[in-house]
């Protein structure tokens, strides 16, 4: 597993043991990065919901409002990163 | 004796002076001095709902508390008072709730959530006859309800039995110091005469002192958040709180049962009675003695726990007892349990809101007392070897019951 | 596994981590919750955690949990709870704030609890203009003991109890509690929301905290119903119960603020200073036009 400290920025910070796989989040992201990790089980005996794409996320949060089991953390990319 | 209805001295709600009368002796309508009694034993909140008989109670609380800055509500019904007094409860408050029966069976519900939860509370059944909406005369045909928990679940409350206005009032402290001292409500039921008659009252009361309570609802400012819930989908759990509710049971029946006995020391015969049919029974008593009858009085105060063990001694030592009862026959099923057999139990009750006449009460007993000295004198020895492996039956000699002495009385 | 609020997320590189655009208030505990996937319960749970961290309510805050699934609702948020028996809600609610005037008290419940069982209790509580908010999860259903038809079940919607559609000759019509609520003087706030989309969640959560603003500035009584789904119950997949919901729900419930008399109050004060122009009545009856929204 690569070191913590090296792994690229992410937008969402996913508390995956809550997820139920609901896909509510899904239907709800307008930039469709969010699928569930149906190679994966979590705790609770659901496929959890993933970040397909980092870059692709505006960090609009409709995914965190939307979820019912608030198992998203969203984060804006720092300014020297966002994309145009 | 004069608490016969037709003695009820009027109906309109006495305006009293406490403070002036605070020395004096006060004559009072019953439901006004429970009021006043509760008040000034620190009650923070009433809630109740109009039914006769007790609606002087609420009408006094309806003055009363507004005046001194309390909580009083008159809920939409006995279902709104009983959960308004169980959130008012949740909180630490000291609370109280009055209704007559019917509206007792409307809150059957909070009572066994209370239970469950440990929440503290007073009510008080001002009890009426029934069953259905029945009728507003007298009744002790409530006792089940009282003692057995009117609600659903294994649970328990102490029941307080007041014979007269200024017991009531007496208790009325005691009774929100047990529920607070216990974590449980606390019922207190008197009868329609108790609460329309009016007695001359010492005007002296008791508060009892505030606790700090570690389970309160406040607002979590600054602690782990309290739920106050009797819910637990856990057997196992569930169970254990269970046994938690029996053990504090087992406590208070061991601390807290009360009765009172008049002139049982050389008696051969004892009434058994409580609130206005005690009082009615002491007449009796007093005239059975005139005619040579050694008769006197057990008078149990809580209802719940019920004074078995006292009973059990003294069915012991008496040959017969008489329940008397404004029912069809309710305490004494629990007498019958207490004695075991070991003397008569006999019962006079009237219902549909008469209240037996202490005449009546002498004839039950004058019978009762024919039956037993028309039995055979009891045998040298006992007969008990056989019987000692079946479930007792009615005694029939009274040294066969003595030989039962000893052999692991109730708990 | 709890999620502790961090500031720098685990996977942050050394340099500026970005901006927190988002993060569940801690007053909702970090737990999973034994709600159905995509159950409206969550949400709005979340929103009245949101609602209550941003007014600095949660520290003086008792709630009053129902009979339902959101029974267990005080495993999820952080603050004092007592249960109340099942449609009892608003009295519990009522003896705790008359006794703690100081306490801000929040009653919980689903359509049975506040809409069946508990009609009169919510009633009363209205009519005396109770200084409580009271959260109404009306998704037409009784979730928790197995999908019975409740109060406000649509017509022709099947439920295990109603197993050919509810009829309403039989069974009679869907209730709008809420309008009912509304007519009644002590009712300060009365509105109605939903969990449907991103944009309605949006609006609902506006609509709570102006029902609990209510309280704050002892106005009245306040409610909310937030419309719900019920996936398990209604046989639909999440994604199905949300789109169900902008459908024949809100067709039969519609959406809006029914009542808000302090915004009614500072309307028809300005009409009447604003010259040669008609008053409109204050104290609405609940026929005012709807809006959107609560005002700011």
């Amino acid at each position: 597993m690569a070191s913590r400290r090296f792994r690229p920025w992410t937008p969402l910070v996913i508390a995956e043991d809550r997820c139920k796989g609901c896909e509510i989040c899904i239907a709800a992201c307008p930039k469709a990065v969010l699928a569930l990790d149906t190679g994966r089980v979590n705790a609770l005996g659901y496929h959890p919901i993933t970040l397909t794409d980092a870059a692709g996320c505006t960090s609009c949060a409709f995914c965190a409002r939307v979820c019912p089991d608030a198992v998203f953390t969203v984060w804006a990319a720092p300014r020297e990163e966002r994309r145009p | 004796m004069s608490l016969l209805p037709e003695n009820a001295v009027g109906t309109e709600p006495t305006a009293v002076d406490v403070e002036a009368g605070r020395r004096s002796r006060v004559l009072m309508k019953g439901n006004e001095a429970i009021a006043e009694a509760a008040i000034q034993a620190g009650c923070d909140a009433y809630f109740g709902y109009p039914i006769t008989p007790q609606c002087e109670l609420l009408e006094w609380m309806a003055r009363r508390m507004p005046e001194l800055g309390r909580v009083f509500v008159q809920a939409e019904s006995e279902l709104g008072a009983i959960n308004m007094a169980l959130g008012a409860a949740a909180t630490g408050a000291r609370v109280m709730v009055s209704s007559s029966s019917p509206g007792i069976s409307l809150m059957a519900e909070g009572m066994s959530y209370m239970a469950g939860s440990g929440t503290p509370m007073v009510l008080v059944n001002i009890m009426r006859a029934g069953p259905g909406l029945g009728g507003i005369g007298p009744s002790q045909s409530d006792y089940f309800q009282a003692t057995k928990g009117h609600g659903h679940g294994d649970y328990r409350v102490p029941v307080l039995a007041p014979a007269s206005i200024a017991e009531a009032m007496d208790l009325m402290a005691s009774a929100f110091e047990l529920a607070e001292r216990y974590r449980t409500p606390v019922m207190m039921v008197a009868d329609g005469i108790l609460g329309q008659a009016m007695e001359p009252v010492e005007m002296r009361f008791r508060t009892p002192d505030r606790q700090a309570f570690d389970w309160a609802l406040t607002g979590a400012a600054g602690r782990p958040s309290r739920i106050i819930k009797s819910i637990d989908l856990q057997q196992e759990r569930l169970e254990r709180r269970n046994l938690a509710l029996q053990h504090k049971y087992r406590e208070i029946a061991r601390h807290e049962t009360r009765w009172e006995t008049w002139q049982l020391d050389d008696a051969e015969l004892a009434i058994v009675a409580y609130g206005t049919s005690a009082r009615v029974a002491r007449t009796a008593v007093a005239r059975a003695r005139e005619r040579g009858i050694k008769v006197g009085l057990f008078r149990p105060i809580t209802l719940w726990p019920f004074p078995e063990r006292e009973l059990a001694r003294l069915s012991r030592r008496v040959r017969g007892m008489l329940v008397v009862e404004m029912s069809a026959g309710q305490m004494v099923e629990d007498v019958r349990l207490a004695v075991e057999g070991r003397c008569h139990v006999a019962f006079h009750g009237r219902m549909g809101g008469l209240v037996p006449t202490p005449d009546e009460v002498l004839g039950a007993l004058k019978a009762l007392s024919g039956k037993i000295s028309h039995e055979r004198p009891a045998p040298a020895t006992p007969k008990r070897r056989a019987s000692a492996r079946t479930s007792p039956g009615p005694a029939t000699a009274g040294a066969g019951a003595r030989a039962v002495e000893g052999r692991g009385g109730r708990a | 596994m709890t999620l502790q609020p961090r500031t720098v997320p685990r996977n942050a590189p050394d340099a500026a981590v970005g901006r927190l655009i988002y993060r569940k208030p801690d007053v909702l505990l970090d737990r999973a919750t034994h709600y159905c996937p995509g159950c409206g319960h969550g949400v709005i749970h979340r929103l009245l955690a949101e609602v209550l961290t941003e007014m600095d309510l949660t520290a003086r805050t008792i709630a009053v949990a129902p009979v339902g699934c959101a029974v267990f609702a005080y495993d999820y948020l952080n603050v004092d709870f007592v249960e109340a028996p099942h449609g009892r809600a608003p009295a519990v609610a009522t003896g705790i704030r008359r006794v703690r005037p100081d306490t801000f008290v929040l009653t919980y419940q689903g359509d049975g609890d506040l809409a069946a069982i508990g009609t009169g209790e919510i009633v009363h509580a209205a009519a005396r203009g109770e200084r409580i908010t009271a959260i109404f999860v009306n998704n037409g259903i009784y979730g928790m003991t197995g999908g019975q038809m409740a109060p406000t079940t649509l017509i022709g919607q099947k439920s295990t109890s109603s197993p050919t559609g509810r009829d309403a000759r039989l069974m009679g019509y869907p209730i709008r509690i809420t309008e009912m609520l509304a007519q009644l003087p002590g009712v300060a706030y009365a509105a109605r929301g939903t969990v449907a989309d991103a944009s309605s969640i949006g609006k609902l959560k506006a609509m709570i905290r102006r029902a609990c603003q209510a309280q704050v500035g002892d106005e009245g009584f306040a409610i909310v119903e937030a419309l719900s789904n019920c996936p398990v119950g209604w046989g639909m997949t999440p994604a199905e119960s949300l789109e169900h919901m902008k459908g024949p729900v809100v067709e039969a419930f519609p959406l809006g603020v029914i009542v808000d008399r302090a915004a009614e109050a500072r309307s028809a004060a300005a009409s009447r200073t604003a010259p040669g122009e008609g008053a409109a009545p204050a104290g609405g009856n609940g026929s005012h036009p709807r809006s959107e929204g609560p005002e700011a």
